[in-house]
């Protein structure tokens, strides 16, 4: 493993435990996305591994083995690409992404090359003698990350590096971010609130709620096989389905479906993406409410679960609101997972 | 333009309070060249007295340059660091810091000197120096430069800033020199300059701290005021003029450019 986390835990002056003991293996080239709400945590846990916040007591942190936990932030050698960038305003393109090579003391060709080198990979050869403030967004984003990246650091951070762009630049920008962390072949950490963009840039996600660590996978994993509630809902929004369990069957207002297996007391979930509308189905369902997205529409249904459940339907027209509807969906698509009591 | 009457009236309103303004100063600056100020400027023009006025304060005026160059050095090395300080440490403690800083403003700079005399009166090398005078402009300056640097700091977001620079290898020092002090630089200018410029036209508390053998161009100008004639006196005060305005106009210049880095 090169990055080692264990029992890191961070509690405030005030007595707010902002991430509970949390134990994180990340290794050599791996790229990993701490994703959750706000407030779960994640910051604090990149801060931390960053050097910006100091853990609690009996933490440690090793890279290849050796202990960190004590250095400060400008002796261990990690990138850091922030939410707001922090990019210099004094200083030009150039003269923030060669600030870590001179402070490394490199000769000025050698920093001069390797400034080059990075400008050439991150495409940001127009803009190399250009002051900060006459950039836009998105390059302010690529200075920010090749300032990070230009020193070699054994590690790079990222802080929610797409939040400060509007929307319609962040996906273009998330896959060409993805494409950079890949070519730059680093081991990378990077804290997001967006499931997209964590699924699209990272080997391994980590899904955080309340100060720790709720489930960490591929984004496969995670989304196939949750293991929590909250997990189930956060990553692409589980809803809950039918009105209770009895054994291996689930009821509803109307019907029932047979589950493999005794389920008593687990809850059911189901993705809109496994409702499916259908006049032969063994269930009935009202409609409250049809939204046209283009590719489908998404219909919400009463009947199905305590709270409307929502049904992706790929079709030309649609039912109508009020309209009583069949519905199917395969057992196999049900996720069962333990109650989870504290998950909104 | 001018046709409603009130836009007239604004117009005659203006000019009649530049000229207030004005021609008491290029009366007495004109008499600081005039061979006979009560025969008039028909007496003939002449430099005699601004170069009377050279020979007799010269000293005066370099002392003051001199002073002002001192304090300017002080207000640097003390007065940066404390609004660096304050500004990356908001709080309670800070906010009481800033306003005993700024307590010199407030208090007559003749109650300050008197303050200065009494503790320091007895140690006679120190006040019989030019420091003395210095560290009566320094208290009197120090949170001009302060705030002005603070404001600058205040709109700047320090913080993440700084932590930019440290993970990319800075230590303390080299983020103190590398990122903070150039991105204050417009408020240190401002600040700067209104140091300069108070130091040299410090009067009160300066005339309470000097001694015969150390008077600055203000005292030096009392001074002339009560005991040379008439055309002296305005020679002299046409050289504080050439002096102060220059660096008026400058501390304005870098005052408004502070401010628009800030917005």
């Amino acid at each position: 493993m090169t990055l080692s986390l264990t029992n890191t835990a961070k509690t405030y002056a005030d007595g707010t435990r902002a991430l509970k003991p949390t134990k994180l293996d990340i290794a050599q080239g791996e790229i990993v996305s701490l994703l959750g709400p706000s407030g779960c945590g994640k910051s604090t846990l990149l801060r931390i591994i960053a050097g910006l916040e100091t853990p609690d007591e009996g933490a440690k942190l090793l890279f290849d083995g050796e202990d960190f936990t004590r250095f400060p932030v400008e002796k261990r050698k990690v990138g850091m690409v922030f939410q707001s960038y922090a990019l210099f305003p004094n200083m030009s393109v150039r003269g923030n992404i060669g600030y870590g090579l001179k402070m490394q003391k490199l000769p000025k060709t050698e920093i001069n090359r390797r400034v080059d080198e990075v400008i050439t990979l991150c495409q940001l050869e127009p803009y190399a003698a250009r002051p900060i403030n006459a950039l836009s967004g998105g390059q302010r984003q690529r200075v920010a990350l090749a300032r990070a990246f230009a020193p070699r650091p054994r590690l790079l951070l990222l802080d929610e590096p797409l939040s400060a762009l509007d929307a319609a630049l962040r996906g273009q920008l998330c896959d060409e971010l993805a494409q950079l962390l890949r070519s730059f072949g680093i081991t990378a950490i990077f804290v997001t609130h967006d499931q997209d963009e964590a699924m699209a840039i990272a080997d391994r996600v980590a899904v955080m709620s309340h100060g720790e660590i709720a489930q960490i996978g591929t984004p496969e994993v995670l989304y196939r096989a949750p293991q929590s509630e909250f997990v189930a809902r956060f990553i692409g929004a589980a809803m809950p389905l039918g009105r209770h369990i009895d054994d291996n069957t689930l009821h509803f207002e109307t019907g029932s479906l047979n589950l493999a297996g005794s389920q008593a007391g687990k809850k059911a979930f189901i993705r809109a993406e496994d409702v499916r509308l259908d006049d032969t189905g063994p269930l009935r369902a009202k409609v409250i409410s049809v939204t046209f997205l283009g590719t489908h529409y998404r219909i919400a249904l009463a009947g199905l679960a305590p709270d409307p459940v929502f049904a992706l339907h790929s079709a030309l027209s649609a039912p109508k609101v009020g309209d009583t509807v069949g519905v199917a969906i395969n057992p196999a698509a049900i996720l069962m997972l333990p109650s989870d009591k504290k998950a909104a | 333009m001018f046709k409603s009457p009130a836009k007239l009236f604004q117009l005659v309103i203006t000019l009649l309070a530049c000229a207030f303004l004005l021609i008491p100063t290029l009366q007495s600056a004109l008499a600081g060249v005039t061979v006979n100020y009560f025969r008039g400027v028909s007496s003939g023009l002449t430099f005699k007295w601004i170069i009377e006025v050279w020979a007799l304060y010269s000293g005066s005026i370099f002392l003051s340059i001199w002073l002002a160059l001192a304090c300017l050095m002080c207000t640097l090395i003390i007065g940066v660091p404390a609004a660096y300080a304050l500004a990356r440490n908001p709080g309670r403690l800070s906010r009481m810091l800033e306003e005993f800083i700024s307590l010199p403003l407030a208090i007559p700079g003749l109650a300050l000197a008197l303050a200065l005399l009494q503790l320091y009166g007895g140690w006679r090398e120190f006040r019989m120096s030019w420091t003395f005078i210095l560290v009566g402009h320094v208290l009197y300056t120090l949170p001009f430069m302060v705030r002005s640097v603070m404001s600058v700091l205040a709109a700047i977001d320090l913080k993440t800033l700084e932590e930019g620079a440290a993970s990319l290898g800075a230590p303390p020092h080299r983020r103190f020199l590398d990122i903070v002090v150039p991105n204050a630089l417009p408020g240190i200018l401002a600040g700067a300059l209104t140091v300069v410029t108070l130091s040299i036209g410090e009067f009160n508390l300066t005339w309470m701290l000097h001694t015969p053998f150390l008077k600055t161009l203000p005292v030096g100008l009392a001074d002339s005021y009560a005991s040379m004639r008439l055309e002296i006196a305005s020679a002299y005060t046409l050289i504080f003029f050439v002096m102060i305005v220059p660096l008026l106009l400058a501390m304005q210049w870098a005052t408004a450019r502070a401010q628009r880095i800030m917005s």
